[in-house]
């Protein structure tokens, strides 16, 4: 049995630093709930407008059909039920559905012109783009969430293992959180949601690519250590081997903050142009 | 509630917004008219926080556009020019959405969206997506949209533009309504409608104002002369013989005599009320009136005046 395991983050004295801060900024509660009322709003409003068009569903099925496809493929014929291949190929699928998925959330709210009314509404820029994020993040979890049906059934077929298991589903989630950032990014950029689309596609597929040992191998030696650290793929792999190393959680978390800021600050550039 | 001043905003080359200066207060509804291209919906995108401007203030409801973006926009409501809507969305359901962004507590919403829909006619497509609606129907969801919150300024780009003619009677007397305690600042090409519904317009032509008034001291200005047509019936010397006397008149025509009735149109000094004056002529002259009219200057001419760019 693979290790499982999580490298020494204090939890307990992390929390209580948190706590001690946000006491001693204090800010007001009122305010805060303001904050959580703006992004809850639109959180939901773009979580239904995914179910209101065919793009929720056809990206649940296809991931859902791909998956499973390749789970019971490996089982027939290997006879064994593993789910080292599901995990290993999901970087590729999500280059293409998850830019499909995040296309939309600004460059349709540009071309309909929507988002002058958006955002002359009195919510911040940032809540706008925290709560389309975590729209399209729900998404991409409640289809990952529907897929453990196949684990499921992993685990009645035959002995999975748990660390890799858990290790892949977190690593999943991780790293198709920061192709969303991206794609968001994407977005903002443009009214066009083809080009968005592509945009996403690209610049997720740069990053996935660029700690791969082919690319790592003809890079000069100093950037070397930049590539195969910013490199996506390798972050994945090792979450994959079921270690969760605070390291990649952190990477993770700083694309995708990365590029939800970006994004904040590309969408306020409307008005300076 | 508004003030704004030297306000200048530039497109690249374009200078789209150039040292708009002016204020509006609380009771006022202002006409914003202008031909295409004009500056008006750029203005109202800073006014909006939309955009910035590149040098200028301005400050609505006392906050500052620039410095307290948020505070300006929880006091007003906008329509953007053609009313742009998800038109994926429920019309309730974009309501919905509205009072919770706008900070309704739970108690109100049911009320004020029953509200907007009866103030904005919307009975009849509550139960439609907005995709489905006509042009004219998604205007009224835009307006209701904006007046959700019930907000001390309004602001309006071209709100009866795709109504039909009563629809646009009921928009306007809206308008009036709500300019009574509010302000209502709104833009259209439409003549008729500002002499119809503001209490002050500002006519703006290539980014800056080129007049600010109500719309009889625009009509006034124009011309700064009245014309009143008169028919007497009376010997044609005595009169002629009269209005050669008096001050306030600078010219006068004789237009036609018919039957003993004797017509002229009559230049006059602007503000002299020589219709009034001409009238007590004729009673102490004991002559008898068939004819007396104050021709208004039409806001037509004051608006070509102002905005025809000049040709070489
Ligand atoms: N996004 C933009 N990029 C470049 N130029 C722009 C942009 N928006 C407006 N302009 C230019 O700024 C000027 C003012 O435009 P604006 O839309 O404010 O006019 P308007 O008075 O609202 O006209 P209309 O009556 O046609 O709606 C025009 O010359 C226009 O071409
Ligand atoms: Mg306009």
């Amino acid at each position: 049995m693979a290790g499982f395991r999580i490298a020494q983050i204090k939890v307990g004295e992390s929390c209580s630093i948190a706590r001690k801060r946000a006491h001693a900024y204090k800010l007001p509660s009122a305010y805060k709930q303001e904050i959580m009322t703006n992004i809850t709003a639109i959180l939901k409003k773009e979580f239904r407008s995914y179910f209101n068009s065919p793009i929720a569903y056809i990206f649940i099925t296809f991931f859902l059909g791909i998956s499973s496809w390749f789970f019971f493929r490996s089982f027939f014929l290997v006879n064994q039920a593993e789910m080292r291949g599901f995990f290993g190929l999901m970087p590729w699928i999500f280059l293409f559905f998850i830019p499909a998925v995040t296309m939309k959330l600004w460059a349709e709210e540009k071309k309909l012109g929507t988002v002058e009314i958006l955002m002359t509404l009195p919510i911040r820029d940032y809540e706008v783009v925290v709560g389309k994020y975590l729209a399209s993040f729900a998404l991409l979890a409640v289809t990952v969430l529907l897929s453990l049906v196949i684990p499921l059934s992993v685990s009645y077929l035959g002995d999975p293992d748990g660390g890799t298991l858990i290790g892949g589903y977190i690593g999943l989630l991780l790293m198709g959180g920061a192709y969303l950032a991206i794609g968001l990014f994407a977005s903002t950029l443009t009214e066009n949601q083809i080009i968005a689309f592509i945009f996403g596609i690209t610049t997720c597929f740069v990053l996935l690519i660029i700690g791969e040992d082919i690319v790592l191998f003809n890079t000069p030696n100093w950037l070397f250590p930049i590539f195969s650290y910013l490199g996506l793929g390798a972050h994945y792999s090792s979450i994959l081997r079921g270690v969760l190393d605070s390291r990649d959680i952190i990477y993770y978390l700083s694309v995708i903050g990365f590029f939800l800021y970006l994004s904040a600050l590309s969408v306020e550039s409307r008005k300076w142009r | 509630m508004i003030e704004v001043r030297e306000l200048t905003k530039s497109y690249g080359p374009t200078i789209a917004v150039n040292q708009v200066t002016f204020d509006a207060h609380a009771g006022e509804v202002l006409g914003f008219l202008g031909p295409n291209g004009a500056g008006k919906t750029t203005t109202m995108r800073i006014l909006t926080c939309y955009l910035s401007a590149d040098r200028g203030s301005a400050t609505v409801a006392g906050y500052d556009v620039f410095e307290e973006s948020v505070e300006v926009r929880k006091h007003i409501g906008y329509l953007p020019e053609s009313a742009p809507l998800y038109t994926d969305m429920g019309v309730i359901e974009y309501l919905n959405f509205m009072t919770q962004v706008r900070h309704l507590p739970k108690s109100q919403r049911k009320e004020r969206t029953r509200a907007v829909i009866d103030i904005c006619g919307l009975e009849d497509v509550i139960q439609k997506d907005i995709g489905e609606l006509s042009k004219g129907y998604r205007q009224r969801v835009g307006l209701a949209q904006s007046l959700i919150h019930d907000p001390p300024i309004l602001i309006l780009d071209e709100p009866t533009s795709g109504l039909d003619p009563s629809q646009i009677i009921e928009i306007r007397n809206l308008i009036k309504d709500i300019g009574k305690e509010k302000l209502v600042l709104f833009s259209t090409h439409i003549l008729p409608e500002v002499s119809a519904t503001c209490s002050r317009i500002l006519i703006i032509n290539d980014g800056k104002i080129v007049a600010n008034g109500t719309p009889d001291e625009l009509s006034s200005q124009a011309k700064g002369e009245d014309t009143v047509h008169i028919a007497i019936r009376a010997p044609q010397d005595a009169i002629e013989a009269k209005l050669d006397t008096l001050a306030f008149v600078s010219q006068w025509n004789h237009v036609k005599t018919d039957d003993g009735v004797v017509g002229y149109k009559i230049t006059a000094e602007q503000g002299s009320d020589a219709a009034e004056a001409l009238f007590h002529v004729v009673v102490e002259n004991g002559w008898s009136l068939t004819e007396l009219r104050q021709e208004s200057v039409d806001l037509e001419d004051v608006f070509l005046n102002l905005t025809v760019r000049e040709q070489e």
